[in-house]
C-alpha cells in the first residue's frame, strides 16, 4: 500500500491555486526530497497531508485514508518555527509539551514518558539538551530538539519542512545523515523539503519538484532535466552536472543558491502563508 | 500587626491575588503577551470607572470590560493581540474613557487613586470572598487548558498540526488573564498590575527552566513580594503598592544578575 496518494488533487490557499491537479504516489520507506522555488507549494503540500488544508478537488490519501488532523502516525517539523528567543524553558519540557499536548487538563510527565523523551533525545545525539534552556541553544541544537520531538510516538511518515534552514553546513550533514539512517532503520517514509538539491543527492530515493502549480516526481535523472524544470519554473533552465554536483541555472544564475539566500531573511512569526506568494525566481 | 482586622484582610486578599497573578503571569510571560495583559488592565480601568459612575461596584465593571476585551482580542486572533501599536492605541483610548467616566463620578474622586494604584488596606471581607471565588474560577480554568496552552505557546505550528484549537486556547487564556488582572488590580491597582503579574514570573523564568518549578517559583515570589510589601508598608508608612513594586523590581533584577553574581556561565550549566 502506498503511504501517500494524490489523485488529480488541487489545493487552494485563499484565492490562489497552489497545486493544480497533482497526481503522485509515494511508497513505504521512500526518502523524497521536495524542491521548488518559494511559493511553489512545498509547505502547502505538507499541510494538506497533515489534514490542515482540504483539497479543493481530487483526492488526497495518507495511509489509504483522508488526512486527519493530529494523526499520530505522522511526525512533523514545521518550517515556521516560532521560538521565543528569550524563552528559558528546558528542552525536556519543550519536547514533553507535544506529548498529548492536544488534550485538555494539566500536563503530566510520567516516568515512562520521561525515559522515552530522553531516549529519543539520545538517539539524535541531544541528550544534554533535556536540561538546557531553549534560549541558550544554537540553531542546530534547536533543530535536533524539534527533530527528536517529531520522532516521538514512532511515526510512519515524517514531514520535514526545510529542516536545514539556519543550520551551518556541518549540522546540515548531521541532520541529513540522521534522518536517512533513522528512516532506513525503521522503514519510515520521509518528505524532506530543501532549497539545495546537492546535499540530498546521496540520500534521496526520488525527488519531487514543484513549480507553477504542477509537480514532477521521479528519480534525479528523470526529473532534474532541462525540459522538466523549464516547464516547472516557467523559464529557460539549464541543468549542469559537474563533479558529482548538479546546478540548476537560469540565465547564468544558480536558482537554488539565490533562493536559499532569500530564505535566510527574517520572517514574521505566525505567517503560515508566506509560501503562497509568488516566488522571487 | 495581626491584631488589626484591616491588616488580616490585606494579607488574605493580597495572598489570593498574588498566587493567581504568579500562576497566570508565568504563562503570560512565556507567551510573550505581557503587553496584552497591560492593555486589559487599562481597559478594565474604563470599566471600573464606568461602573462607579452608574453606581455599581467598580470590581464588576473592571472584570466585565477586561473579560470582553480579552475575548475580543482572542477572537481577532494572535495577529492583533501581539500587535503593539493597535494595543497601544486601544489602551490609550480606554484610559481616556476611564478619565471621562471619572469626570462624571467626582463624588468618589479618591476612588480613582485606589483604582489606579490599589488600596489593599481598605479591602473588605466581602471583597475577599469575591476574590477567593474568582481565584478558584481562574485557577480551575488554567488547569483545564494548561496542557494545550503550553503546547500552543511553545510550538504553535506543531500544536495546530496535532489538532490543538489555537484560537480557542488563546481566547480562553486571555479571558483568564482578564480575571487575574481584575483580581490583581484590587491589590496594586490597574497601573501596577505588572508588579505581580510580570515581575515575579519574569524572575521565575530566569531562576528555573522547568515548567512546574517555574509556575511554583513564580507564584511563591508573587506571594512573598505581596506579603513582604504589606509588612514593609505597615512599619514604614509608605504606600503598599510602592513597596510591592520596589520588591518586584529588586527580585527581577536580582534574578537577572544572579548568574553573574554566582559566577555561572551558561555553558557550565550543561552537565
Amino acid at each position: 500500500m502506498n503511504v501517500i496518494d494524490l489523485d488529480r488533487a488541487s489545493i487552494r490557499v485563499r484565492d490562489r491555486t497552489v497545486l493544480s491537479e497533482i497526481t503522485i504516489s509515494v511508497g513505504a520507506g521512500e526518502f523524497i526530497g521536495v524542491l521548488g522555488p518559494n511559493g511553489s507549494g512545498k509547505t502547502t503540500l505538507m499541510r494538506t497531508l497533515l489534514g490542515l488544508i482540504k483539497p479543493s478537488s481530487g483526492t488526497v490519501r495518507v495511509f489509504g485514508r483522508a488526512p486527519r488532523r493530529g494523526d499520530a502516525a505522522i511526525g512533523y517539523v514545521p518550517q515556521v518555527r516560532t521560538v521565543l528567543p528569550e524563552l528559558r524553558m528546558r528542552g525536556l519540557d519543550v519536547v514533553a509539551s507535544c506529548l498529548h499536548g492536544e488534550r485538555w487538563g494539566i500536563p503530566t510527565l510520567r516516568q515512562a514518558d520521561r525515559r522515552m523523551i530522553e531516549n529519543t533525545l539520545a538517539a539524535v545525539g541531544a541528550r544534554d539538551l533535556a536540561d538546557r534552556p531553549l534560549s541558550e541553544m544554537s540553531g542546530g541544537e534547536r533543530q535536533r530538539l524539534l527533530l527528536a520531538q517529531a520522532l516521538i510516538g514512532s511515526p510512519q511518515l515524517l514531514l520535514l519542512d526545510e529542516p536545514l534552514i539556519s543550520l551551518d553546513p556541518r549540522h546540515q550533514e548531521v541532520v541529513i545523515d540522521f534522518v536517512r539512517r533513522f528512516g532506513r532503520e525503521r522503514g519510515i517514509t520521509i518528505l524532506f523539503s530543501a532549497h539545495e538539491l546537492n546535499q540530498l543527492l546521496g540520500v534521496l530515493d526520488r525527488v519531487l519538484y514543484l513549480g507553477r502549480g504542477r509537480a514532477a516526481l521521479g528519480t534525479i535523472d528523470e526529473v532534474v532535466t532541462a525540459p522538466v524544470l523549464s516547464g516547472l519554473y516557467g523559464a529557460d533552465i539549464q541543468v549542469i552536472h559537474a563533479e558529482g554536483h548538479i546546478f540548476v541555472m537560469s540565465q547564468g544564475h544558480n536558482l537554488e543558491r539565490g533562493n536559499h539566500l532569500h530564505d535566510d531573511l527574517p520572517r514574521p512569526p505566525h505567517d503560515h502563508h508566506e509560501h503562497v506568494y509568488p516566488g522571487n525566481v | 500587626m495581626f491584631e488589626y482586622d484591616f491588616m488580616n484582610n490585606a494579607f488574605a486578599a493580597a495572598g489570593i491575588a498574588a498566587i493567581v497573578a504568579g500562576v497566570v503571569g508565568f504563562f503570560l510571560v512565556m507567551r510573550g503577551q505581557t503587553f496584552a495583559g497591560h492593555a486589559l488592565s487599562h481597559i478594565g480601568f474604563a470599566g471600573a470607572t464606568g461602573a462607579g459612575m452608574i453606581g455599581l461596584d467598580p470590581l464588576w465593571g473592571l472584570l466585565g470590560f477586561a473579560l470582553a476585551a480579552g475575548v475580543g482580542m482572542g477572537i481577532l486572533g494572535e495577529r492583533i493581540s501581539t500587535r503593539d501599536v493597535a494595543i497601544g492605541v486601544v489602551l490609550s483610548l480606554a484610559l481616556g474613557f476611564g478619565l471621562l467616566f471619572l469626570h462624571y463620578y467626582t463624588a468618589f474622586a479618591a476612588q480613582a487613586t485606589a483604582l489606579l494604584f490599589g488600596n489593599v488596606l481598605a479591602v473588605e471581607r466581602s471583597t475577599i470572598a469575591i476574590l477567593a471565588g474568582l481565584s478558584v474560577v481562574t485557577l480551575t480554568a488554567v488547569a483545564a487548558i494548561m496542557r494545550p496552552l503550553v503546547f500552543a505557546s511553545l510550538q504553535p505550528e506543531l500544536a495546530e498540526a496535532k489538532g490543538v484549537p489555537l484560537r480557542l486556547v488563546s481566547t480562553a487564556f486571555l479571558a483568564i488573564v482578564a480575571m487575574a488582572v481584575s483580581e490583581c488590580a484590587q491589590i496594586v491597582g490597574v497601573l501596577l498590575v505588572f508588579t505581580l503579574m510580570v515581575g515575579p514570573p519574569a524572575a521565575a523564568h530566569r531562576l528555573t527552566t522547568g515548567l512546574w518549578s517555574g509556575v511554583s517559583v513564580s507564584a511563591g515570589l508573587a506571594l512573598v513580594e505581596a506579603w513582604l510589601g504589606i509588612t514593609i508598608a505597615y512599619y514604614s508608612d509608605w504606600p503598599v503598592s510602592f513597596c510591592i513594586s520596589v520588591l518586584s523590581a529588586l527580585v527581577y533584577f536580582g534574578a537577572l544578575a544572579l548568574p553573574q553574581l554566582l559566577g555561572w556561565i551558561p555553558k557550565q550549566q550543561v552537565s
